[in-house]
C-alpha cells in the first residue's frame, strides 16, 4: 500500500500534498487502478457489502448511543423512548437491529464463498485469518449489543453466555465475577457491555483495514482459482467493480430495508420486549439466529467445559484451515469431490442452526452430536485426505482463456464446465 | 394459607416481596413448560400487509375497552396521553386529549415547600398506572402481576392473533383439569391456567358508534389498540418502506444497466 508514487498529478496543490503524504496516489493505486481479475462473480460482492454494513452499523449505532441510557432501570425505557419520541428513532433502531443480522448474512456468505473457491490458500492465509478475527469480534460485539435493550433475552442471554466462563478450571467463578463486575449480571455488567459495544466496532474497522491491506498484496482470488498471469486477466477496480459492487450493495440494502420496514421484529425474539426480570427465567433461552450453529455445538456436549471448548474450537479450526486443506487446487470448480463435501458442510451448518433453536432434548441432542462431529471431521479428516486422493480436473491456463472459452468456440473443457460463473 | 397471606408473612419475615413473586412465577413457568397451547388462528387485521393502516374508529373503541376494562389492573406506562392525537393513531383531537388526561390525577412535585402534590394529568403525562408499584399490584391480584401492556403486542409470539385468541379463549376447563385457586382456564394461555379472570363480557362496554357490543368485537378492538401502542409508528414505517423500496428498485435498475453497458465491452 502506498510507497513511492508513480503518478504525476497536474494540479500543483495535489502534487504538493501527495509528495508529502501520498494519500491521493494510494487511493488511486488501490481503489481506482487496482488490477482485479475480470471473472469475479456476484459472490465476490459480499466483501464490499459487509464493509458497507459495518459503516451502517457504526453510523446508526452512534446516533442510538446519543439517546440510549445504559442503566438497568432506564435501558428498556430509553430504547422505547427512541422508538416513540426521537425523530425517526424507530427507523434508526430497526436499521441497527436488522443491520446486525444482515451484517452476519453478508459475512457468512463471504466466508462460504472463500471456502468454495479456496480463497484461504497460499498466499492468502493471513487474509483469511484476519477475516476469522473479524468474525470473532463481530460475535462479541453483537452479543453485547443484544444485551443493551435489557429485555428478558438480553438479560438471560448475558447470564448464560457469561456463565460459560465458569467452566474454566479453578479460576472460572472468579473470572465470571470479574466479567460481571459483581455477583450477577447487573448494572455494572450492562455498563461495561455498552462501553465495549461502542469500542469494538472501531477495532473491527481497524482489522478490516488490515484485511483489505492483506487482500491488496496478492490481489483477489477468482472463480477459477488460477493466479493472474498477465494484464489481460484483470480490469481496473474502478469503474468495473465499483459499479458492479454498488449494484449488489443497493440490492442487498433493499432486502434489508424490506425487513426494517415490513417485518422489523421477524428476526428477533418477542421475549426481548419484556423488560429484564432476574427472577423470571424464560421457557427457552435462545440466542440470535446467527449464533445458533455455535449454540448447537455448545449444547451437543453433556459436559459444560467440553461444550465450551468445542464451541471455541469450531471457530479456532478455521484458523488452521489453510494448512488442513492439502489440495493445491483452489477452486471447487475443478475439485469434483470437494465440491460435494462443501455442500454437505453447508447443509450441516444450516442443520446445526436449526438444532440450536430446538430444545436440548431427545433426538435433537443426538442429531446435534452427529452434525458437530461431522463439522470437525470435515476440517480435520476430510480436507487433509481429500487433497491426497482427489484427482482435480484440468485447470485453464489463465483467467482470460477460461473467460474466452465460456463464449463457445475453442473452449477448454474444464473452463466451460464452470456453471456458477456469472457476471 | 392463601398466596396473599403467604406473601405478607414473607414480607414480615424481612424477605423481599419480589422474591415471593419470583417463586410464584417459577411455579407458573413450570406450568408453561409443561403445557403447550395451540397456535392462535390468524385474524384479518387492517394493519397487516404492505399497505396496512389502523382503523381510527377501531383504535378509539379499543382505547375505550382498555380504559374501562384493562386499565383497572394493567399499566401502560410507555404511552403518553399526547400520543392519542398523533399521526397514525386513534385520531383524537388535542382538545379531546386534554379532556381525557384531565380524568386522571398524577403525583407531582416536590413543590417549593418540598411537598408532593396531586394534580390533573396533562397530555405530556404517561398513562396513569392503576397501582403505585408492583407489590401493590400483586397484593390486589392474588399474587400475580398484571403486566404493563405498552408493548405486549410485540412481546408475545404472533402478538395480535395471540391476544385476540387469549381474550376470546376463556372456556370451561376440560373434565379432570385440576384448577389452582383463583385461576381461570384459557384455551390459548401457555399452561392453560391464567390468573386473569375473563375480562370481557357482552355489552360490558357501551359503544356509541353502533359497533356490535360482543366479546369478539371488544377483543378485536382492544387488540388493534394494543398493536398501536406497541407500534405507534407502524403506518409511517410502512408508507416510508414502500417509498424506499420503490426508490431502490429504480436506483438498482439504473445501476444494473450501467454495469451491463460498462461490462459489455470486455470478455468476462
Amino acid at each position: 500500500m502506498g510507497g513511492n508514487s508513480t503518478y504525476h498529478f497536474k494540479n500543483p496543490v495535489v502534487r504538493w500534498f501527495d509528495s508529502r503524504l501520498p494519500m491521493v496516489s494510494m487511493v488511486r493505486a488501490q481503489l481506482v487502478d487496482f488490477p482485479t481479475p475480470k471473472n469475479l462473480n456476484y459472490w465476490w460482492t459480499f466483501g464490499g457489502i459487509a464493509a458497507i454494513m459495518l459503516v451502517v452499523q457504526i453510523i446508526s449505532g452512534v446516533v442510538l448511543a446519543m439517546h440510549y441510557t445504559p442503566h438497568v432501570d432506564h435501558a428498556f425505557q430509553s430504547v422505547e423512548h427512541i422508538m416513540r419520541d426521537v425523530n425517526y428513532g424507530w427507523l434508526i433502531r430497526y436499521i441497527h437491529q436488522n443491520g446486525a443480522s444482515f451484517f452476519f448474512i453478508a459475512v457468512y456468505i463471504h466466508m462460504f464463498r472463500g471456502l468454495y473457491y479456496g480463497s484461504y490458500k497460499a498466499p492468502r492465509e493471513i487474509l483469511w485469518m484476519l477475516g476469522v478475527i473479524i468474525m470473532l469480534l463481530m460475535m462479541a460485539t453483537a452479543f453485547m449489543g443484544y444485551v443493551l435493550p435489557w429485555g428478558q433475552m438480553s438479560f438471560w442471554g448475558a447470564t448464560v453466555i457469561t456463565n460459560l466462563f465458569s467452566a474454566i478450571p479453578f479460576v472460572g467463578p472468579a473470572v465470571v465475577e470479574w466479567l460481571w463486575g459483581g455477583f450477577s449480571v447487573d448494572n455494572p455488567t450492562l455498563n461495561r457491555f455498552f462501553s465495549l459495544h461502542y469500542l469494538l466496532p472501531f477495532v473491527i474497522f481497524a482489522v478490516v483495514a488490515l484485511h483489505v491491506w492483506a487482500l491488496h498484496v496478492p490481489g483477489n482470488n477468482n472463480p477459477t482459482g488460477v493466479d493472474v498471469k498477465s494484464g489481460k486477466d484483470t480490469l481496473p477496480f474502478h469503474p468495473y467493480y465499483t459499479v458492479k459492487d454498488l449494484f449488489a450493495i443497493v440490492v442487498f440494502l433493499a432486502l434489508m430495508m424490506a425487513f426494517v420496514t415490513y417485518a422489523p421484529n421477524a428476526l428477533g425474539h418477542p421475549d426481548n420486549y419484556i423488560p429484564a426480570d432476574p427472577l423470571v427465567t424464560p421457557a427457552h433461552i435462545v440466542p440470535e439466529w446467527y449464533f445458533l450453529p455455535f449454540y448447537a455445538i455448545l449444547r451437543a456436549v453433556p459436559d459444560k467445559l467440553g461444550g465450551v471448548l468445542l464451541m471455541f474450537a469450531s471457530i479456532f479450526v478455521l484458523f488452521l484451515l489453510p494448512w488442513l486443506d492439502t489440495s493445491k487446487v483452489r477452486s471447487a470448480t475443478f475439485r469434483p469431490l470437494y465440491k460435494i463435501f462443501f455442500w454437505v458442510l453447508f447443509v450441516v451448518c444450516l442443520g446445526l442452526g436449526y438444532l440450536g433453536a430446538a430444545p436440548a432434548e431427545g433426538w435433537y441432542v443426538i442429531a446435534s452430536q452427529i452434525l458437530t462431529a461431522y463439522y470437525f471431521a470435515h476440517f480435520l479428516i476430510i480436507l487433509p485426505l481429500l487433497g491426497l486422493i482427489e484427482t482435480p480436473r484440468p485447470l485453464p491456463a489463465s483467467i482470460s482463456e477460461s473467460v474466452l472459452g465460456k463464449g463457445g468456440g475453442a473452449a477448454p473443457a474444464a473452463a466451460a464446465a464452470a456453471p456458477e460463473k456469472r457476471g | 394459607m392463601t398466596h396473599t397471606g403467604m406473601i405478607s408473612v414473607l414480607r414480615r419475615a424481612g424477605l423481599a416481596s419480589a422474591v415471593a413473586g419470583g417463586l410464584l412465577f417459577a411455579g407458573a413457568n413450570l406450568a408453561q413448560a409443561a403445557g403447550k397451547a395451540p397456535t392462535p388462528p390468524s385474524q384479518d387485521w387492517t394493519f397487516s400487509g404492505m399497505f396496512g393502516t389502523f382503523d381510527k374508529g377501531q383504535l378509539q373503541r379499543g382505547f375505550q375497552v382498555y380504559k374501562e376494562v384493562c386499565a383497572s389492573c394493567h399499566a401502560m406506562s410507555l404511552v403518553k396521553y399526547r400520543n392519542l392525537s398523533q399521526d397514525g393513531g386513534p385520531g383524537f383531537t388535542e382538545d379531546q386529549v386534554v379532556a381525557i388526561a384531565a380524568e386522571y390525577t398524577v403525583m407531582d412535585g416536590p413543590d417549593e415547600f418540598g411537598d408532593m402534590f396531586e394534580r390533573e394529568a396533562k397530555p405530556f403525562d404517561a398513562f396513569a398506572s392503576p397501582f403505585e408499584n408492583e407489590q401493590q399490584a400483586r397484593a390486589s391480584n392474588n399474587g400475580a402481576y398484571p403486566v404493563d401492556l405498552s408493548v405486549i403486542a410485540k412481546a408475545r409470539k404472533n402478538g395480535p392473533n395471540y391476544l385476540y385468541a387469549l381474550l376470546t379463549g376463556y372456556v370451561d376447563p376440560p373434565a379432570g383439569e385440576e384448577m389452582r385457586e383463583g385461576m381461570s382456564y384459557n384455551a390459548y394461555f401457555p399452561g392453560y391456567q391464567i390468573a386473569m379472570a375473563a375480562p370481557l363480557f357482552e355489552e360490558g362496554v357501551e359503544y356509541t358508534d353502533g359497533s356490535p357490543m360482543t366479546v369478539e368485537q371488544y377483543a378485536a378492538d382492544v387488540t388493534a389498540f394494543l398493536m398501536w401502542t406497541a407500534e405507534p409508528k407502524l403506518e409511517h414505517r410502512k408508507r416510508l418502506g414502500f417509498q424506499i423500496l420503490m426508490f431502490m428498485l429504480v436506483f438498482s435498475g439504473l445501476l444494473y444497466l450501467s454495469k451491463k453497458k460498462l461490462w459489455s465491452e470486455v470478455d468476462h
